[in-house]
């Protein structure tokens, strides 16, 4: 979202010399004009320095268009679960069942469409339904109960996870329709497959929604008060409940990506996706509109995480990089942007 | 017992941040057994006073003596304490869920010891010796969100004073008293200061720093006053008139606002009728509010008197009750701050910073909360007009600066408050209630917020809860007093005074039973 930098543009344009004083606020503001730029660029800054590196460090094999495309295909199913918790921490709750509804999902189309022999299109559709059922049941819990949404989700997740295993009966089946296959994986544009495409369009709705309509500010004000939000008229629990489906949804359609890369599902389908996408959404607001939870940041955390890890396995690290370098990168980017955060607090005295 | 040798003599003071100064060459002397008060508008210069002598902030320039011995600022972590100085914040410094012998003694189990069993009846005994001395009685095993706020303001400061006595023994200390009383009903505010009275008593100092005038008046012997960072002058309270004071602050004449020509309302038509409003605190209120009315409710606190406001919006759940309004009866019970919007119900919080607004949010995107629709044009929000808009409302009530980028949180307590006000504005209210509309404001803010609650009775019926009398009597028609959740009578006319309203809200108290003076029950 671009408003932190149109924001900066009109500041630069303050001309102080008006003779007077100007009150404590403009003051501070203005001091920390060229520090608060930097902090928006550093991750996109940092993402390209990694790319430098690695593109010297193995100039044939990293720099070539193929790693490339496979490096922004593989992780779109992580960017649209990434995006699906962003909508749910911008509205301040937590949602630690997004990765099991991937799972869900994705074992869902495998079985109705290779056991069942449903079309793909009906079986995506079932595997939607059930992720917004899942969002709902949230919701129910978090609002109507008034339980913590990490309780509530914490408890989900398993929960989820628990009927994945019953219904695949821990095998892993494999065959989906070359329906689902190809649009999602063979399908190009630019020498990308067209999976990242779908990812990149849920950024865009997401970020118009963020950006462009009231629902997206309501999200926000609910996110940093529902007492403000309440007095305000605007309907808490309802814009709670929705964040927390239409997440649920989301990431359901993370699972209809997840079954059409492989062709497959397993019972722990996707629950490693957890993890890396609660990095990618506080590293991600770390940068482009640092403070705020927003998906074009996510997309480019991301990108980062995954481009350092793919960077650091061709130099020979071994796989376990890949758990060492996001559990690092979730704790750095929660507490970077706890720093952030409360330099604004105190800024704002 | 005013010594000649000054406890506390800062001289030339000089503080600038990123190239204006906040402090200029600021003397400031404090003698020993003295009252000495600091006023200033918000931004005069006053925290960062207080900072400098904390250890908080390092001084550009100027020099400190304490007991006639020249100091080397800053003043390191501690040095004040050592010095024989001790500060109260306004937020206290307590833990709301610890009982008040455990904040009592905190710094005691801060330290490391080797005693490992800490007797708390012993502990809670020793804190009950130690508030009587004082002449304050607080249960020390109540807990600190179970106690009125007054009382825990004397719990910090009784603290305060112990944490020094024990540190210096019979050495004259000061106690900084910052801004004690924002958060205090101002009927309770006596309580705090007979504390104040007997710690001067004692031939301890105490720096009382407020922008309440009256408070001020009653509690200083002298008064120090910052304006722009530069003492306007130091004064002896007595000496001194109320709007010498006032002319001090400002530094030019405060334009008098007479008190309202209280109007003749019997024959405007009401806005909106409140029938047997109960809510936790409130019994079976009744009361009409009549077109270009500005009403107010008070009482002592704990009289429950701010409810009314609240459950009228749906804020806080109602018992019972029915409003009529717009010739619509509704129950009060049912009543969501949606509903009341719709029905031109407006509702400004006294806790602008957790309930009204949001801190860490630009001023745009709060003004703009409630008139966001509108801007929704096309498919996507007009983020230009938006801040336009905001940027408008802000000159219109003068929020300065008027820059909607800015974050909320940074403007002073009157500018957030007039942009209150002005978020409010844009959905036309016929009724607008307001709690405590002037708490934590300077001066000069508090006269424009009277200002345009005044100006606004052309299209809109007011109810403003407040505790301070001053306010009430400047700005209300009529005046609503409650006792232990009664609605006991009204005070109308030339009743509507500062000292009529104390009278009758300690009366009534006294006696809750006392029949209204003018039997009127709306």
């Amino acid at each position: 979202m671009d408003d932190g930098g149109s924001r900066m543009t009109s500041d630069q344009k303050v001309t102080p010399s008006t003779g007077e004083d100007p009150p404590p606020a403009e003051r501070r503001r203005r001091s920390v004009l060229s520090g608060k730029s930097l902090e928006a660029l550093a991750l996109p800054i940092a993402w390209v320095v990694v790319i430098v590196i690695f593109s010297i460090l193995r100039p044939g094999t990293f720099l070539s268009s193929a790693n490339f495309a496979s490096i922004l295909a593989s992780q779109a199913v992580l960017v649209v679960v990434s995006l699906a918790l962003v909508i749910v921490l911008t509205a301040g709750d937590y949602d630690l069942s997004v990765a099991s509804v991937v799972g869900l999902s994705a074992n869902l189309i495998a079985i109705l469409n290779v056991n069942y022999g449903l079309p793909v299109l009906v079986a995506i559709l079932v595997a939607l339904l059930a992720g917004l059922v899942v969002g709902v049941l949230n919701g129910l819990f978090v609002v109507l109960v008034q339980i913590d949404s990490l309780i509530v989700t914490l408890g989900m997740s398993t929960f989820v996870s628990g009927i994945v295993l019953w219904i695949t009966g821990s095998n892993t089946l494999s065959g989906i329709s070359n329906d689902l296959v190809r649009p999602v994986i063979v399908w190009r544009f630019a020498g990308v497959p067209f999976e990242f495409y779908y990812a990149l369009v849920i950024a865009l709705v997401v970020w118009y929604v963020f950006r462009y309509t009231p629902l997206g500010r309501r999200l926000l004000v609910v996110g940093r008060s529902r007492e403000v939000a309440r007095l305000s008229g605007v309907r808490v629990g309802a814009v709670r409940w929705g964040a927390l489906a239409v997440s649920s949804v989301i990431a359901a359609f993370g699972g209809v990506l997840y079954a059409g890369t492989s062709g497959a599902a397993g019972p722990t389908s996707g629950l490693e996706l957890l993890l890396p996408a609660f990095a990618a959404a506080f590293l991600g607001a770390t940068t482009v509109n640092p403070g705020r939870f927003n998906p074009w940041g996510t997309v480019i955390a991301v990108y980062f995480l995954v481009t350092g890890i793919t960077g650091l396995q061709l130099l020979g690290a071994q796989s376990y990089v890949q758990n060492i370098f996001y559990g690092a990168a979730l704790v750095l980017a929660v507490s970077f942007s706890q720093i952030v955060r409360r330099r604004r607090a105190v800024r704002a005295g | 017992m005013v010594g000649d040798r000054p406890l506390l003599d800062a001289r030339g003071l000089t503080k600038a941040f990123g190239g204006a100064r906040a402090l200029n060459e600021v003397d400031l002397t404090v003698l020993p057994g003295e009252v000495h008060g600091l006023l200033g508008e918000n931004g005069s210069g006053k925290s960062t006073l207080i900072k400098i002598l904390a250890g908080y902030h390092t001084p550009d320039a100027g020099e400190l003596f304490v007991n006639g011995r020249e100091v080397p600022l800053p003043l390191g972590p501690g040095e004040p304490q050592r010095l024989g100085m001790e500060f109260v914040h306004q937020d206290l410094g307590l833990v709301a869920s610890l009982t008040v012998a455990e904040n009592f003694y905190m710094a005691d189990i801060a330290k490391p010891s080797r005693r490992f069993f800490v007797s708390w009846s012993r502990r809670a005994a020793q804190a009950r010796e130690v508030f009587a001395r004082y002449g304050v009685t607080i249960d020390p095993d109540a807990t600190i969100d179970g106690i009125r706020p007054v009382e825990r303001a004397l719990v910090a400061i009784v603290r305060a004073l112990e944490g020094l006595r024990r540190g210096s023994g019979d050495e004259p200390t000061l106690l900084v008293l910052d801004e004690p009383t924002v958060f205090l009903p101002e009927n309770e505010v006596a309580l705090l200061f007979d504390l104040v009275r007997q710690i001067a008593a004692r031939g301890s100092s105490v720096l009382f720093v407020s922008h309440d005038l009256a408070e001020v008046r009653q509690i200083t012997d002298r008064v120090t006053v910052l304006r722009d960072g530069r003492v306007a002058g130091t004064v002896v309270t007595e000496q001194t008139s109320p709007r010498a004071l006032v002319n001090l602050i400002l530094g030019q004449e405060l334009q008098e606002m007479a008190t309202v020509e209280q109007q003749q309302l019997d024959d405007q038509s009401v806005v909106l009728q409140v029938h047997d409003l109960s809510t936790r605190w409130l019994h079976d209120v009744s009361f009409d509010l009549r077109a270009g009315e500005v009403l107010g409710l008070t009482g002592l606190v704990g009289s429950g008197y701010e409810d009314s406001v609240y459950a009228i919006f749906g804020a806080i759940p109602a018992e019972n009750g029915t409003l009529v309004v717009d010739g619509e009866r509704r129950d009060v019970a049912a009543m969501t701050p949606k509903t009341a919007m719709a029905h031109g119900i407006a509702l400004v919080p006294g806790d602008r910073q957790n309930t009204g607004s949001i801190p860490t949010l630009p001023a745009s995107d709060n003004i703009n909360l409630l008139v966001l629709d509108r801007y929704f044009r096309g498919g996507r929000l007009r983020q230009n007009d938006l801040d336009h808009n905001a940027q408008e409302l802000m000159a219109e009530f003068d929020v300065r600066p008027a820059r909607p980028d800015l974050d909320y949180g940074s403007f002073s307590g009157g500018n957030q408050q007039k942009a209150m006000m002005a978020k409010w504005k844009q959905i036309e209210p016929r009724v607008l209630l307001l709690h405590e509309p002037t708490q934590g404001v300077d001066v000069g803010a508090r006269q424009q917020i009277w200002t345009m609650i005044r100006a606004a009775t052309a299209t809109t019926s007011t109810i403003c809860a407040s505790s301070d009398y001053e306010q009430l009597a400047t700005i209300c028609d009529r005046v609503g007093v409650i006792a232990r959740g009664r609605l006991v009578g009204f005070l109308t006319g030339a009743d509507v005074t500062k000292e009529r309203i104390a009278e009758y809200c300690l009366r009534s108290s006294a006696d809750a039973s006392v029949t209204a003076l003018d039997g009127s029950g709306g």
